[in-house]
């Protein structure tokens, strides 16, 4: 019985001491996050609007309506549209940048490479809010610095952020400009996780530089490649500030986002709807990441 | 017999101009590679910094050689004007102090709670420890816009909207952080912590004189991270800063930017430059830990 009791108290107190550490955390994330995660899918199927804030009996329950006024909104149409656009351009367009940058970096034929990675991944460390104010600056139509440079070339560049048809490629080029460095970092340490003794035995087996890239490096990557999709990819989703700064989602919303769209109605008060849209990016979210998990997953075995 | 030996003496001596040309050739295509690639990537590291370095220059231009054009690159007629109206006419100190106190305070909770809750769930037994990390790694994924709204409902509430509290507690205790501080602590042998119970350890202090010195690598990505990603927050500030005094740089930056009133170039970029370098600062006197904190995280 003794025994018994002090392995009781010796749980107790185990159990004591684990939720001791992990308590202030688990309070905080509760209340902040997790909390909060579940709100939301409950007051996306209300009505709750920022008058009810003073109110809360005003708020009724409406199932699914905001979901399916979704669909009815010509405005989340068009930002859906266009996150669509931005990710599914804007991502693979990144990652080629970042590996291109990466293997170069990685052949062994450069020097400084210390200089060059810290280049690279400057822009990742930055606002986004300052870099999007630089941009626009250099995007000015007469005399920001791009269209000055095409100039020289005898090319007259056109008012990237005003035109309908350049405004959101112009803002998914300035993406990949800013987060390129993100994706090279990794896949530089991915690269050089691939044991060297695998290139040797491809060179001798007569493997040339194309065949060892397409057979070997990029297979051995796969790992590193599904981390930079997805991290890529949740930050793609949810694009705001740029189209905020540069744009405000024009022209004739041509750049206005889901996340864009979803501020503007949380902004008019109808938080209820708002909720529901942010879902729907969550959504989005978890499937992406899923299909990446599907596409990059090793299935040589 | 005489076969092998034939062909053994045959090796080292081949056809011999043929192997040299060979050697030459492939060194001469790997000289025009390498000038290529240096080329290559020269040119992209000015498209990386060059916006950088017009956006310092341009700061110490006057409003009117901002706007003209053709621009210039280097200021004709240095000045630092527009730094003086951000000093003394804005508010801009005030956004600094705000941004600092924000990013500084958000930095150091989660160092504390982050450490404390990652070492309960590589090394303590508790009952719910699973579903807790099952939880947060649930919600590592979450985009900041679905819990937007029920911060700010939840922030009206607590009467913390338009406080500095208010853009602290929501980011006080990240998924994130705990995952790789439980990642990191995972690795740390038992034997060590073994030995200090045995020699009468208590856990506070085998967390605290153990546990968190092992950790320092750990510990510096997560502040690293934590301080930038605070530092650059925008979305929860712009939403739950409503008077300028709560304001935090980006929030200030963004909204003069596209304020209705007449803009001053030169303001603008010189609010960049006060958002930028700090950061870029810290950044290269700790980019080696940084890149290789960020690749580890990246791996593990």
């Amino acid at each position: 019985m003794n025994r018994a009791r002090s392995q009781g108290s010796g749980t107790l107190g185990r159990a004591l001491t684990g939720w001791g550490f992990a308590l202030p955390f688990t309070v905080l994330f509760l209340v902040f996050t997790a909390g909060p995660v579940v709100a939301s899918l409950l007051m996306s199927l209300t009505d709750l609007g920022s008058a009810d804030l003073l109110d809360p009996l005003g708020v009724n329950v409406v199932g699914l309506d905001n979901y399916l006024r979704l669909f009815d909104d010509p405005k989340f149409l068009i930002a859906a549209t266009n996150t669509a656009i931005f990710v599914v351009v804007g991502v693979p367009l990144t990652m080629v940048l970042a590996l291109l940058v990466a293997l170069g970096l990685n052949s062994g034929l450069v020097k400084f490479r210390a200089l060059f990675r810290v280049g690279y991944y400057l822009p990742v460390v930055t606002s986004i809010v300052a870099i999007s104010v630089v941009w626009r600056f250099i995007l000015q139509p007469d005399s920001g610095l791009l269209n000055t440079a095409l100039g020289w070339f005898g090319i007259e560049g056109p008012n990237w952020l005003q035109t309908k048809s350049t405004a959101l490629p112009t803002l998914i080029v300035m993406c990949a400009w800013r987060n390129l460095g993100f994706g090279m970092v990794i896949f530089l340490a991915g690269l050089q996780a691939i044991p060297k003794e695998l290139y040797e035995a491809a060179t001798i087996d007569g493997a040339r530089k194309w065949a060892q890239l397409r057979f070997l490096t990029v297979p051995m990557l796969r790992p590193t490649m599904l981390f930079v999709a997805v991290i890529t990819t949740i930050g793609y989703v949810q694009f705001f500030e740029e189209p905020f700064v540069m744009t405000r989602g024009g022209p004739l919303d041509s750049t206005l986002s889901l996340a864009y769209h979803t501020y503007n109605q949380f902004g008019f008060g109808n938080y209820g709807y708002a909720s529901a849209m942010g879902y729907v990016l969550f959504i989005v979210v978890v499937l992406l990441s899923i299909a990446w998990f599907r596409l990059l997953r090793n299935n040589v075995d | 017999m005489t076969s092998t030996l034939d062909t053994v003496a045959e090796k080292p001596t081949p056809p011999s101009r043929p192997t040299r040309r060979l050697g030459d050739d492939l060194r001469s295509r790997d000289h025009v590679a390498r000038i290529v690639l240096h080329v290559v990537l020269l040119g992209g590291l000015v498209v990386m910094v060059g916006p950088f370095i017009w956006m310092a220059l341009s700061s110490f231009k006057p409003e009117a050689e901002i706007r003209a054009d053709p621009p210039t690159f280097f200021p004709q007629d240095a000045t630092t004007a527009s730094y003086d109206v951000l000093l003394n006419r804005l508010d801009f100190p005030t956004y600094f102090t705000n941004s600092v106190v924000v990013a500084v305070l958000t930095t150091l909770g989660n160092l504390l709670f982050c450490s404390a809750a990652g070492y309960a769930l590589a090394k303590l037994d508790f009952p719910g420890k699973k579903a807790l990390f099952l939880v947060v790694l649930g919600t590592i994924m979450v985009p900041s816009v679905v819990t937007m709204v029920p911060l700010f409902v939840l922030s009206s509430n607590l009467g913390v909207v338009n406080s500095l509290a208010g853009l602290i507690l929501p980011f006080l205790a990240q998924a994130f952080g705990v995952f790789l501080m439980r990642q990191f602590i995972v690795s740390i042998p038992n034997d060590l912590i073994e030995a200090a119970r045995i020699d009468g350890a208590s856990e506070l202090r085998i967390y605290w004189q153990i546990i968190l010195p092992l950790c320092r690598p750990a510990l510096a990505t997560l502040g690293i991270l934590t301080f930038l990603a605070s530092w650059n927050n925008f979305l929860w500030p712009l939403v739950a800063a409503t008077t300028e005094d709560k304001y935090t740089l980006p929030v200030a930056l963004a909204l003069y930017a596209i304020g209705q009133n007449q803009t001053r170039y030169d303001l603008l970029l010189a609010g960049s430059v006060v958002i930028v370098l700090p950061v870029l600062i810290v950044f290269l006197v700790l980019q080696r830990h940084f890149v290789r904190g960020i690749a580890t995280t990246g791996l593990k």
